[in-house]
């Protein structure tokens, strides 16, 4: 039974401890992926699902419902989109736990799994938009016209909220074959041969991509930062 | 190495992914070009700011309906 409480989760007394352990012990850091003793603990976590125990598999999904619910909207930018993609992925996660090879993380795993589920919603709302492995090529918007300094640091001009705002609306506007691979890449994280695979194209596109994705990024963020931009 | 040449390689140059006579021929570039070195600034801020960067709301009913259908679907399963 999918339990609601850890009291009657029924893992071993050594795994509560390792992770009361990996609590203590791991510390987020924004630029690095999460840590080695974090990875032992999701690996105990899976052994445990594994084997049957439901409540540990309820763990997990705790640790990530919100990055990936985080990652649907991101791909879809679409809310019914992303739960429905969030669900079927937490759902195909557990009915083929079986079939994860411990040798990478459940994470990049579960990143893959609703990356794809996410994906799956977008080409079918935008048929035309989201190709494949086609080369995106094109100079016209890939050499930047004119440069601006942004001045003192954008993050200590704009409150939180602002600047959480400002990055929502131009993530929006990139074209969603650009956003995919960033989104993967640079939020979330993870290799270039992952997101590769990921959305089933080649590294060098994923490269291509993410070099655009950046660059049009930082030129929309341009019309924000540059120093006559806010008053 | 000129402009193009950097724009064309920033990504790869702020991923570290160059090789050094790449990355020597970039940094010679940018000791002389104010604009290409403003570029891999913002470019490289531009990385930092959306880095595990958390845009969307997770709604409590958005969570509840999640948990309810796990714990339908995987109760269905094991029966």
């Amino acid at each position: 039974m999918y339990c609601a409480t850890l009291a009657i989760r029924g893992i071993q007394p050594g795994l509560l401890a390792n992770l009361a352990r990996t609590l203590t012990l791991s510390t987020p850091n924004p630029h690095r992926l999460p840590s080695k003793i974090a990875r032992e603990d999701e690996h105990l976590l899976v052994a445990a699902a594994k084997s049957g125990d439901v409540s540990a598999f309820e763990e997990l999904v705790n640790r990530y419902e919100r990055k990936i619910f985080r990652l649907t909207m991101n791909i879809t930018r679409n809310r019914e989109d992303a739960e429905d993609a969030m669900q079927d992925a937490f759902m195909k996660a557990y009915s083929h736990l079986d079939k994860f090879q411990e040798d990478s993380r459940f994470y990049t795993w579960l990143v893959r799994i609703a990356a794809n589920e996410a994906l799956m919603r977008l080409r079918k709302r935008r048929p035309n938009q989201v190709s494949l492995d086609e080369p995106i090529e094109g100079e016209d918007d890939f050499i930047p016209q004119q440069i601006q300094d942004w001045g003192p640091s954008p993050e200590q001009r704009y409150a939180q909220t602002e600047m959480r705002d400002i990055l929502r609306s131009v993530i929006d506007e990139l074209p969603p074959d650009f956003r995919v691979v960033f989104v993967l890449r640079d939020v979330e994280g993870l290799s270039t041969e992952e997101t590769a695979d990921a959305v089933g194209i080649s590294e060098a596109a994923v490269k291509s991509r993410l070099l655009r994705a950046r660059l049009k990024l930082r030129q929309k963020l341009d019309r924000h930062f540059r120093q006559d931009g806010k008053h | 190495m000129n402009c193009n040449g950097v724009t064309r390689r920033v990504s790869s140059y702020i991923d570290g992914e160059l090789e050094a006579t790449i990355v020597e021929e970039i940094e010679l570039h940018l000791k002389e070009c104010r604009d290409c070195t403003i570029l891999v600034q913002q470019t490289r801020l531009t990385v930092h700011l959306y880095y595990d960067s958390d845009l969307t709301d997770y709604p409590v009913e958005v969570r509840a309906r999640l948990h309810e259908t796990l714990r339908r679907k995987i109760g269905k399963s094991r029966k």
